[in-house]
């Protein structure tokens, strides 16, 4: 004990920093020249093919109509994600409730839109107006059942035109929103299934009852799973707003420009605006995603409000 | 140290009355008829292999786990079910999480709220169980937190806090429920060995206050110097109980004399 004591720090040395020979990386050499040459071809068609038409492009895509459409993709996207999430957290409770005929029913309901591609489902919506002109509210077979007595029996609460609900919008709308619900259940359910059952066992130690448990201390923690899929989802929902085009809702980003295309029979250019502004779109969403992700991985790494939300925990010992 | 069993009153109604518990999982029966009695204020110290069933006794306590046969009763009412005539009717959902308000437990492993800071984890069930306002329930959490020694942790969440101060964060959430009974499940098996005194002196500082205790633990000391009551389980039944220091003086069951001769 009192040797180490007695030995003084400064008779050692400072350790001398390492000096060696880094390794040589010749691959990342090889791959940007690949790369850039690759860069400089694009560029180069970029620039010379005259279909590409620049001007005409830049002249085009920011006019009035195609700046609706935009507005009505981010619209029809926050809309339907609203609705599909909110719809998919309820889906998937009900598919974790020990009730078999609600975990039935939601199984039922995520088996089906899963099953049908969003195209399909959305001409199909687009179409509803064929089944009924009108849409009432009621008790089910109530003429059938008046029939049956031979009186004449009506029990409908409401009812409303179909062309005034089911817009084309509103149909679109509908369709992508139950469609994401099925998708947005899922991944709830993951989301829910991930948080350590001694999170549920202690707030129920505590007195709390399912529901106050469900809405304080599991989905919060379930919303660190659920958050990076749901950016992705938002991010596929608003290019599947193109699907509106479709239905169809004529206001919408994609039915403008391809509209605009086959008017001046010059496709290609309208095609390559058409991406740019998803390109610009989607990026916005992505920044979005980010500091809702950091938002939500509170609490979790030593550092408690890093930005390390993919980052399993766990892992995570010691920080800083 | 321990209290004087004879200063109780005959009169005295059991915290905790067990009569032949039963439970199975599956086809595995893991307490084959556990017959126990607390008494208010008493601290009872469960001791006893691994897999004896201290902890799901623990758990049925609470109603965690369902009994399978037998009675359990917490301060003279039945757990989970109610009697009417001779016919047992399930609690409900609501009335069992009523019941479970006034019992305070601490897990091995912790188990705070990850996404709240020590406060919030504090102030959380009093707030939405009882609806306390949210003013009154922050003091009463810092005065718990200063209680178990962590005044300053308040606005720390638990990732930022070893795991003796996770853990007394644990024992403040429970009792800020005011508990008639608080439950134990091996809180410091977790812990590196330096943090466990820590949470052994919070335990020890409500004990002396007068708190019902059922304490599962592997802490020998904490059971002679702590326990009134010492109960020894194995192989889902008690084997041997009494006041600590006789049964450590002298087991009189030649399991517990095994069992305590391997840990001591």
């Amino acid at each position: 004990m009192t040797e180490t004591a007695t030995r003084p720090a400064e008779r050692v040395p400072p350790p001398e920093t390492v000096k060696a020979v880094p390794v040589r990386h010749p691959g990342r050499w090889v791959a940007a020249a690949v790369i850039a040459l690759l860069v400089a071809m694009f560029v180069h068609m970029l620039v010379t093919n005259k279909a590409f038409q620049w001007r005409f492009m830049f002249d085009n895509m920011f006019r009035p109509p195609v700046i609706e459409g935009v507005r009505t993709a981010l619209l029809v996207t926050i809309l339907a994600m609203i609705i599909g999430v909110t719809l998919g957290i309820v889906i998937a409770v009900m598919r974790l409730s020990p009730n078999p005929i609600l975990s039935g029913a939601a199984w039922v309901y995520t088996w089906f839109f899963r099953a049908v591609p969003r195209i399909v489902l959305l001409v199909l919506f687009g179409n509803l107006g064929i089944l009924y002109a009108r849409y009432e509210v009621g008790l089910p077979f109530d003429h059938q059942i008046g029939n049956l007595f031979g009186i004449d029996f009506s029990a409908r609460i409401f009812g409303l035109d179909a062309r005034t609900v089911v817009t084309g919008f509103v149909a679109g709308l509908l369709g992508l929103a139950l469609s994401e619900a099925a998708y947005m259940a899922e991944i709830v359910r993951a989301g829910i299934q991930s948080v350590d059952p001694g999170q549920q066992e202690a707030a129920q130690a505590c007195g709390m009852g399912r529901g106050v448990t469900l809405r304080r201390i599991v989905l919060p923690q379930a919303m660190r799973v659920i958050i990076p899929p749901t950016g992705n989802e938002t991010i596929a929902m608003l290019k599947d707003s193109a699907l509106l085009a479709f239905v169809p809702v004529t206001n919408e980003l994609f039915f403008q420009l391809q509209a605009i295309g086959a008017r001046t029979f010059r496709v290609f250019p309208m095609l390559v605006a058409a991406c740019l502004w998803y390109l610009a779109m989607t990026s916005v969403l992505m920044i979005g995603q980010y500091f809702l992700e950091r938002y939500f991985s509170r609490g979790f790494g030593t550092g408690g409000r890093q930005a390390g939300a993919r980052m399993r925990v766990g892992s995570v010992g010691h920080g800083h | 140290m321990g209290t004087d069993p004879s200063g109780f009153a005959a009169t005295d109604q059991p915290m905790v009355k067990a009569e032949n518990v039963h439970k199975r999982f599956g086809r595995l029966e893991v307490l084959k008829g556990v017959d126990l009695e607390v008494k208010p204020r008493e601290v009872t110290v469960m001791l006893g292999p691994s897999g004896s069933g201290k902890s799901t006794f623990l758990r049925c306590i609470n109603h965690l786990e369902k009994i399978n046969g037998g009675r359990l009763w917490v301060d003279g009412e039945l757990v989970g079910y109610r009697q009417q005539g001779d016919k047992l009717h399930e609690l409900k959902e609501n009335e069992v999480a009523r019941k479970r308000a006034e019992i305070g437990m601490v897990f091995q492993r912790f188990n705070l709220f990850p996404h709240m800071t020590a406060l919030g984890n504090v102030i959380e069930a009093p707030m939405r169980v009882k609806g306390t306002r949210k003013a009154d329930a922050i003091e009463r959490a810092r005065e718990l937190l200063g209680q178990v020694g962590l005044a300053d942790k308040a606005d720390v969440y638990p990732a930022q806090l070893s795991g003796g101060q996770q853990q007394r964060v644990a024992i403040a959430r429970a009792l800020a429920m005011d508990p008639k009974l608080m439950l134990f499940d091996e809180p410091t098996s977790a812990l590196d060995p330096e943090l466990v005194g820590d949470v052994l002196d919070a335990m020890r500082k409500l004990a002396e206050n007068g708190m019902t205790m059922i304490v599962v633990t592997h802490e020998m000391g904490f059971a002679r110097e702590v326990g009134s009551h010492l109960v020894f389980m194995d192989q889902g039944t008690v084997v041997e109980e009494g006041r600590p220091s006789e049964v450590f003086a002298n087991p009189r069951h030649e399991r517990t004399r095994a069992f305590l001769s391997r840990i001591l």
